[in-house]
């Protein structure tokens, strides 16, 4: 009886001197933040941008992309080192002349190497819809953002401008417009583009603005003194990233896709600049004999666009936060 | 008595909605003074909240309108002044926490961002480091462990006491002057509640900030608070010190609250809530608009008929807006347990 009437002074939880047991006299003021740190059960903190590189890295279809897209544009972009002639340069004893080992992907009517000029067509491209891209995105967000900020009459202003743009029958618009401005440099057809295809952004912007308008924080940021461009630029833009992110990389593949119709058609980039429209264009005028000239930035485009797309959609699933499960 | 901090007189907000103009606050008239504590009470729907939301311009308008009233703060008037000056005041001299910190803090922002959201904006030329430091500073007081680790967290690593401390460093960054907590821990469970509350002490001494503290918690008042307001569809019904309130209610309806609450110490079988519903905000009833629900009126006329004055009793400050408030005499509301009891 007297053993077992000894004090107790260990609470004891498994059997007697196990492990479990721990003395009231060490129970620090807050036990669980000081077992979270002393045992390291903590998880290692990730940041949201944490989780969407690791959801994104682990969608192999929108990497390998990436990575194929990275490749094309870094050909377009260091084509004066990459490419076996200039553009413009002809050699008289190749004149459309079947691929080979001298002219890889063959040579146009004016003997010019096909592969140099698709390289160069990749810069142009590139260009054009990494700007569109931008500017259609900044026109976009800014639009649909105070729209949906503000709401009321400035929303029904905004938008119906916004519904205006999306009535506009893009191909027809394009053409008489090219058709006034004249052959453009890139330049100038990305800003015409970029002009005409912000719409879908500004209206992912503005619903994503309208509900986060009466989120609680955006109360607490303004209780906290916060005025509206802050709110708008420091709490609602970061909040609304994904979506602005998804359809910025669609777009490029938009605008892309665009230029080549446009430059296809003969409205496009003035030559001699080539774009990769422009050398369907000039291929097809060519003959159906020479498969190449059109071939090849045929499938240049459609590897380009595609890979575009896959990024889009890998980002679109990396950054919804509703999302934390990792692809394994 | 000392000049109080903030004055607000005769202040009335209505929402217009689909069914009617709502009255959420309908005349109301009250004191801060500096480094108290004041409590305001009342059901849901009561114009809690409204009323001191309204003093920050924080009511959407419309549907929101203030009609008529005035909040002299340092000598100015909160509901006159422009949007510009009135930004200057929230969150510097005129800080808020807010209720829910599971949504009041930015999902995609740091925590120590957020923190000098109100130092950043109020002195723009503030340096980085020097801002992170007030934010570990401030983590620190309100009891957050680790905190040079925690400000560079994000909200989704907060639980919802850790939140609720972040948001309380948030709203005394700037030591105000007057501080508002909204329901500070009606989002919490009780062994949290107990924490914060020291917490929201403890940021008061620093601060030395007069509070108005905002809740349905009458054992948070006892706990917390000086003075208490009890309002009931949206009018002071009664005011007093604390403990004249808990010991001597001379307001029915405070009665009522007291009376529905369950207490340990006795074994009750049922709760004993107020009858009937707090009456429509849109056609309130004649008279005084708790008539329908009090014990005393029982079809007195005068109830019905006349609305009550919000006046003193034996000439103190305790005001109760009651005809019949003598009749209470000798009843004292039930024993409160604070909520922060034996910590």
């Amino acid at each position: 009886m007297s053993s077992e009437s000894g004090v107790r002074d260990e609470l004891t939880i498994g059997p007697p001197g196990s492990q479990y047991s721990m003395s009231p006299a060490e129970g620090p003021s807050d036990p669980s933040a000081e077992l979270t740190y002393q045992y390291g059960l903590e998880v290692e903190a990730r940041s949201q941008w944490a989780y969407a590189r690791r959801r994104f890295f682990r969608h192999r279809l929108a990497l390998g992309s990436l990575i194929v897209l990275l490749l094309i544009f870094g050909a377009g972009v260091f084509a004066n080192f990459l490419a076996p002639y200039s553009y413009t340069q002809i050699n008289l004893d190749a004149l459309s002349a079947k691929p080979s080992a001298h002219h890889l992907f063959g040579t146009d009517s004016a003997g010019r190497d096909s592969l140099s000029r698709v390289l160069y067509g990749i810069r142009t491209s590139a260009r054009v819809g990494i700007l569109v891209g931008v500017l259609s995105t900044v026109i976009g967000t800014i639009i649909g953002g105070l729209a949906g900020y503000y709401g009321g009459w400035a929303d029904n202003l905004l938008m119906r401008v916004t519904d205006l743009f999306l009535t506009l029958p893009l191909l027809a618009v394009l053409l008489v417009a090219a058709k006034y401005l004249g052959h453009s440099t890139p330049t100038k057809l990305a800003l015409l583009l970029a002009f005409l295809i912000w719409t879908q952004i500004a209206r992912i912007v503005r619903g994503s603005f309208l509900s986060l308008r009466e989120k609680e924080f955006v109360e607490a940021a303004k209780a906290a003194g916060a005025g509206d461009v802050r709110i708008m630029l420091r709490h609602m833009i970061p909040n609304t990233i994904g979506p602005i992110v998804v359809s910025a990389t669609l777009t490029i593949g938009t605008a892309i896709l665009l230029e080549a119709v446009l430059s296809f058609l003969g409205f496009g980039i003035e030559p001699p600049t080539p774009a990769l429209g422009a050398l369907l264009n000039e291929g097809q005028d060519q003959g159906i004999d020479k498969w190449w000239l059109v071939t090849f930035p045929g499938i240049v485009i459609v590897v380009i666009v595609l890979c575009i797309n896959f990024v889009g959609d890998g980002l679109r699933d990396a950054l919804d936060p509703t999302q934390r499960r990792v692809r394994t | 008595m000392p000049e109080p901090v903030l004055s607000i007189k005769d202040l009335v907000v209505e929402f217009r909605t689909e069914d009617g103009v709502v009255q959420a606050v309908d005349g109301i008239t009250y004191d801060l003074y500096p480094g108290e504590t004041l409590g305001i009470v009342g059901e849901s729907g009561s114009g809690k909240s409204v009323s001191t939301m309204s003093l920050l311009g924080l009511i959407p308008q419309p549907p929101g309108r203030i009609v008529r009233g005035e909040a002299m703060f340092q000598g100015k008037d909160l509901l006159k002044m422009s949007k510009k000056d009135l930004r200057r005041i929230r969150g510097n001299d005129l800080a808020m926490i807010f209720q829910d910190p599971m949504t009041s803090l930015n999902p995609v922002l740091k925590i120590g961002f957020q923190i000098t959201e109100a130092i950043r904006t109020h002195n723009p030329g503030v340096k980085d480091d020097a801002a992170k430091q007030r934010a570990v500073g401030l983590l620190k007081l309100v009891g957050v462990p680790n905190p040079e680790r925690r400000v560079d967290q994000y909200p989704h690593e907060f639980s919802g006491g850790m939140r609720q401390r972040a948001m309380i460093a948030m709203a005394i960054a700037n030591e105000p002057s007057v501080l508002i907590a909204d329901e500070p821990t009606t989002a919490l469970d009780v062994t949290i509640q107990a924490q914060i509350l020291e917490v929201l002490k403890k940021a008061q001494q620093e601060t030395e900030a007069a509070t108005i503290l905002i809740t349905h918690d009458l054992g948070l008042i006892a706990e917390l608070a000086d003075r208490v307001i009890v309002m009931y569809a949206g009018k002071v019904v009664e005011v007093g010190d604390v403990n004249t309130i808990f010991a001597s209610p001379r307001h029915p309806y405070t009665i009522g609250l007291m009376d529905s609450l369950p207490k340990l110490t006795a074994p009750e079988e049922w709760l004993r809530p107020i009858p009937g519903q707090p009456p429509s905000l849109i056609s309130r009833p004649p008279g005084c608009p708790f008539h329908p629900r009090c014990f005393l009126s029982q079809g007195r006329a005068r109830c019905r008929e006349e609305e009550p004055p919000l006046r003193p009793i034996d000439e103190s400050a305790h005001l109760t807006a009651c005809h019949f408030a003598e009749e209470l005499e000798g009843r004292t509301g039930h024993l409160v347990e604070p909520v922060g009891a034996g910590t």
